[in-house]
């Protein structure tokens, strides 16, 4: 045996066990397909379980598009290594999970494998969902095999090589997949504990308020420390919060089962259709999820607490003339802003006072950059908060003129820096979400509140 | 002293920056077609064309106009000789009381410059913002989609005979 054909012998060997180790940690046998389950072989109460469920999972945002049927998939999911459309998830047969089992849904919830075993990307939060229990599981199944079957198919993914291979993702699970169900704590109350078992798992908010790393894996160190989502900033929900006002579990509450609060303002962009699936779901789950998050924003330093009161009391008196550095930006905020924002008009169908507004103290510009852009849709059918877009009144240049000036009276932080590419950015892209995504469909401000002034 | 194009000819107006574009319309040069609803943006009637796009000319400030082309209802067509959008509005009979129906034509006249063949959709998602208290949407509908026909044959035809029309 020569020493070349050794080399050789050792280099297959090493490849064959390569491929053998590949194989054993990417391979996934596929689950027998079924014929589609009759939709009244699901009890009605498991049914609506898991209509409340897909509610606190916000499963209808990313699997509707605008213009499409419920669930039907084909919104597309921006990324940083491309673009993903997502999946039909209603019960149809040929594009939908007509023919998956509740066995192959829940192996899909758990460990991100479609029936015919091919791994899915984690656009589909299921390093989250991993964490759902498996009679919530069976829920979410039965209501989801209970709507109605749209013939759709998905559309292909825009990614390249080799991230368009789907065993790449068997990789990325052996780094950041912890499967597992939720392990309550036993120090902290029951309701704490349904809250964290929500939010770590199918409400998934981490997913946008947590920062991701180059691998677009959730920071585990950084844990609500603020994220990305489809060009909009989701705000540091830890003690990072730049929120004027402190949050607390019952402004908390307020604000995910009402959609607004009078000192923080109408939730808006991707956080709008959240509010608008938690206005449908139990209030004891809503509060659950506020008590947890309120520990996880932890209690305000008593100078933090001491800022948010005086931030308050200035809102509510009526503000001094600002500083008049800027008149330009002033002209723009007297005539397009100060009409509602300072109307006297409580939230939600006033403006809020702009000295309470998270998008102009955060960190990152984005956010009132769509706003001023695009304004707030109005819910169809419904009383709504409403703002008017000014991208055909104000060029860039204003736009970024406005947000200096809105920064500068109303932000007390420094200024930004780079906003030209961010408002450029903004009118390119951000629209995009506005264009493709389905919207929210209830307006989330409480009913009883609707008649008051 | 800011120097404001309107219908394709110069105004020098006389106003604070902050004012809105609706009032000097208005109040300084009696082009009453862009109406007063709600002034918070929320209504449409107060429409008018800014450089091609339509704009709320209750919520944008005479500073944002400098150097603009702003077109008003006025501007489109006469009574004499009304525009393929104004003419399609009086065949459908699409105004009730009246008050949102400016507006309405302007955002549909920025629309169809922009593609004189809009769907369905494309027309309602554009007037979504519009609020008519009469309830005649449906003639609307039908008086825009008019207008684009009107648009497009208006194009095959010299001057004399559009205007003969």
């Amino acid at each position: 045996m020569t020493r070349s054909a050794i080399i050789g012998g050792i280099i297959a060997a090493l490849a064959i066990g390569g491929v053998g180790a590949v194989f054993a940690v990417a391979w996934r046998p596929a689950i027998a397909a079924i014929d589609p389950p009759a939709p009244q072989s699901f009890p009605p109460d498991l049914i609506k379980r898991g209509r409340e469920l897909a509610a606190i999972g916000n499963c209808n945002d990313c699997h509707t598009v605008r213009g499409g049927r419920n669930f039907a998939g084909g919104l597309p999911v921006p990324t940083p290594f491309g673009t993903i459309y997502s999946s039909n998830i209603t019960p149809d047969a040929e594009t939908g999970i007509g023919r998956w089992s509740e066995a192959a849904f829940v192996r899909a919830m758990r460990s991100g494998v479609d029936r015919e075993g091919r791994h899915l990307y984690p656009t589909f939060p299921y390093d989250h969902f991993t964490n759902v229990s498996d009679e919530d599981d069976r829920a979410l199944y039965a209501y989801l095999m209970t709507r109605d079957a749209v013939h759709a198919a998905a559309r292909e993914n825009q990614l390249s090589f080799p991230l368009n291979q789907r065993v790449v993702v068997a990789g990325w699970k052996l780094l950041f997949l912890h499967r597992g169900t939720y392990q309550p704590d036993n120090t902290k109350s029951a309701e704490w504990n349904r809250g964290a078992y929500l939010v770590e798992g199918l409400a998934h908010c981490g997913a946008c308020h947590t920062p991701r790393n180059a691998l677009g894996a959730e920071r585990a160190s950084a844990s609500f420390a603020g994220g990305d989502v489809d060009n909009w900033h989701a705000y540091a929900l830890n003690a990072q919060s730049p929120s004027p006002v402190p949050w607390d579990a019952a402004a908390l509450y307020a604000y995910l089962h009402r959609g607004w609060h009078p000192d923080h303002g109408t939730a808006r962009g991707p956080m709008a259709e959240v509010v608008s699936n938690l206005s449908q779901v139990p209030p004891s789950d809503v509060r659950a999820i506020a008590i947890y998050m309120a520990d996880v924003f932890g209690p305000p330093p008593p100078d933090r607490k001491r800022e948010g009161e005086a931030v308050l009391a200035q809102a509510k008196s009526a503000s001094p003339a600002a500083a008049q550095a800027d008149p330009q930006g002033a002209a723009i905020y007297a005539a397009a802003c100060a009409t509602c924002h300072e109307s006297g008009r409580p939230p939600p169908y006033g403006g809020i006072n702009l000295g309470l507004s998270s998008a102009i103290s955060g960190p990152d510009p984005r956010n009132l950059a769509n706003i001023v852009l695009s304004g707030v849709r109005p819910v169809e059918g419904e009383r709504s908060p409403i703002m008017p877009g000014f991208a055909g009144s104000m060029s860039d240049a204003q736009i970024v003129m406005l947000l200096n000036y809105l920064r500068s009276r109303f932000g007390r932080q420094p200024a930004w820096t780079h906003l030209e590419k961010t408002v450029e950015d903004a009118r390119r892209t951000q629209t995009a979400l506005l264009q493709t995504s389905a919207g929210a469909r209830n307006a989330s401000a409480d009913p009883a509140q609707r008649d008051k002034p | 002293m800011m120097t404001l194009k309107v219908n394709g000819h110069d105004h020098q107006i006389d106003a604070e920056p902050e004012t809105p574009l609706l009032y000097v319309l208005r109040d300084d040069l009696k082009l009453n077609a862009a109406k007063f609803g709600c002034g918070l943006g929320q209504c449409g009637a107060c429409t008018v064309i800014v450089d091609g796009k339509a704009v709320l000319s209750c919520v944008t400030p005479l500073v944002l106009l400098e150097g603009k082309q702003v077109t008003t209802l006025e501007g489109l067509g006469t009574v004499s000789e009304p525009a393929p959008i104004q003419r399609a509005f009086m065949e459908e009979q699409a105004a009730q009381c009246g008050y949102c129906i400016a507006g309405m034509m302007m955002r549909a006249q920025a629309l169809l410059q922009r593609n004189p063949k809009a769907s369905d959709e494309q027309i309602r998602g554009e007037l979504a913002p519009h609020l008519c208290r009469c309830g005649t949407h449906m003639r609307i509908l039908r008086a825009v989609r008019r207008a684009a026909r009107l648009m497009d044959t208006a194009k095959l035809l010299p001057a004399e005979q559009r205007s003969a029309l």
